[in-house]
């Protein structure tokens, strides 16, 4: 097999599996078979997704840092399968707030005007959400069909990586009570990440 | 660091079948004693050492809600107490090897009866009482937790205050080698509270020194803690070594912190929204995955016993 090949029939299958644990775990835990969800499980649930999401988004800006570092070129035919899962992880905990936390699934007198509210008038939601409406788009379009159609449009959609990066970490900072650890180290993460290609690109501009 | 570990011990391991089953029995038994003191002359209250030990004499109260209360489970796994960490598993985990003896309470300030008390000494003259209570925490969610206390107001009322004390104030243990959380400066260690003396004397605030018939649990704030169940659960500090009869409104530790967020009263208001999340509807603690939020009420459902405390004060001002 070739390089190629053995990311093909190798290396994605075995990454695609191993994206989905943090989610299987998520439902094993809720029926304590690989173990227990908190005492508040609905929030335990959309905090596992919210953290998931925003993880597999460091993880799919690190391809190309990585890419460049290392030279594995290879490691480019990773980048949609995780921004895929970003998506994924991100559309869970959006899903889970909705209809468990929210709980448009279980409660007969929801109203839609509350969770408006919650999305119109908690800064931090709505940042959350602009994330999530970013990557829906970046996620329709992530075929190789819609990059062909798209053009030059396609790299200016998907440049919104960055910016789902920082409204992520933000929207994680300003939910956080007190303790600002996990979303500084988040925040920290991200600004190598977009440093390098910072970095990168002015050291370039001067010799074109 | 990203990776939050697993608990160490389940959940499901903390209390036996037979524990839990007997625990019951206790409080029938519990009442049964509670019953005939009320008739004879109060007894000392002394909270025997060792982990879960079963409290003597615990009167009923007629503040108790007859709501179910959460499991014993729920109320000692998912705990907000930052000395041991800041998840809501880390309270569980961490203060497990807490030892809550020997410990001693100050009492100074404006009063008559003031100096250091060991702990079983601070609260012999009182009686001890299952004060069955909502909590609801300002982060939205809720609890109904079967407490064993004494009444503030018999405490106050015991050591004296002059006619200068207009506030109690409250501190926590600051010993961050006992207290992990602490070495870091996540708060403005140590923890502080305090209320109006009218809010400290009222009928239902009491200083909780067990739950479930037993002795508090460390995470729960072993081995005495306040409880003013009409107020968002940050304001029931946990292990508390000072008790101070001030003139000055005393600075209070969220507030310090976060003074836009958190006022000096945090008294339950579903109308008046915490800057980031709604206050209007709060989700129960034990309820399962698939349950409706439930409608905050005003003080928690304690208007009748606290809200002429508020007569003429701006609730929206002073949150």
């Amino acid at each position: 097999m070739n390089t190629l090949q053995r990311v093909r029939f190798v290396g994605k299958p075995i990454v695609f599996m191993l994206c989905l644990v943090p989610a299987l775990l998520v439902v094993g835990d809720a029926f304590n078979l690989t173990g227990q969800l908190s005492a508040n499980p609905v929030e335990d649930i959309l905090d596992r997704f919210g953290n998931w999401g925003l993880r597999f988004i460091m993880v799919a800006l690190a391809v190309t840092p990585l890419r460049r570092i290392t030279g594995w070129n290879w490691l480019a035919r990773f980048r949609r399968m995780l921004g895929l899962f970003a998506f994924f992880y991100v559309l869970m905990h959006f899903v889970v707030w909705l209809l468990l936390d929210r709980a448009l699934a279980v409660d007969p007198a929801f109203q839609w005007g509350i969770v408006w509210e919650d999305l119109t008038e908690r800064p931090f939601i709505t940042i959350g959400f602009a994330a999530l409406l970013l990557l829906t788009a970046m996620a329709l379009t992530s075929t190789n069909g819609m990059r062909r159609r798209l053009r030059k449009n396609w790299d200016r959609l998907h440049y919104g990586a960055y910016a789902v990066g920082i409204l992520g970490v933000w929207h994680y900072w300003w939910q956080v009570k007190q303790d600002i650890l996990e979303p500084l180290i988040y925040a920290i993460i991200l600004a190598v990440l977009l440093g390098l290609r910072l970095y990168w690109k002015h050291r370039r501009a001067p010799s074109n | 660091m990203l990776i939050k570990k697993p608990a160490d011990i389940r959940p499901s391991e903390i209390t036996s079948e037979t524990n839990y089953l007997n625990r019951r029995q206790f409080m029938g038994a519990g009442s049964i004693a509670g019953a005939s003191l009320l008739a004879g002359p109060a007894l000392a209250a002394v909270v025997p050492l060792g982990d879960r030990a079963k409290l003597p004499d615990v009167r009923k109260s007629p503040f108790s809600t007859s709501e179910e209360p959460n499991s014993y489970e729920d109320i000692t796994t998912y705990n907000n107490y930052y000395e041991f960490g800041t998840g809501k598993g880390d309270p569980f985990r961490n203060a497990q090897d807490f030892e809550a003896r020997p410990w001693s309470v100050t009492v100074d300030g404006h009063a008559e009866k003031t100096g250091t008390f060991d702990f079983d000494d601070f609260i012999k003259p009182f009686d001890l009482e299952e004060r069955i209570y909502r909590m609801r925490c300002v982060e939205a969610w809720s609890m109904v937790i079967p407490w064993i206390g004494i009444s503030l107001a018999d405490v106050v009322k015991h050591h004296q205050p002059t006619s200068k004390a207009k506030y109690v104030a409250f501190e926590t243990l600051h010993d961050p080698k006992r207290m992990p959380g602490q070495r870091r400066r996540v708060l403005d260690w140590p923890y502080r509270e305090g209320l109006t003396i009218a809010e400290a004397t009222n009928a239902l605030t009491i200083l909780a020194v067990g739950v479930y018939g037993e002795s508090m649990p460390n995470q729960n704030g072993a081995p005495i803690r306040l409880v003013v169940p009409w107020k968002y659960g940050f304001k029931g500090i946990k292990g508390i070594v000072r008790i101070s009869f001030t003139e000055e409104r005393p600075p209070v530790s969220w507030n310090i912190s976060a003074p836009h967020e958190y006022g000096f009263y945090a008294n339950v208001n579903p109308e008046v929204d915490h800057p980031r999340w709604s206050q209007a509807s709060e989700r129960r603690i034990g309820s399962g995955l698939f349950a409706a939020r439930i409608p905050t009420q005003m003080f928690n459902g304690y208007g009748d016993q606290v809200a002429h405390l508020y007569d003429g004060l701006d609730l929206r001002k002073n949150y």
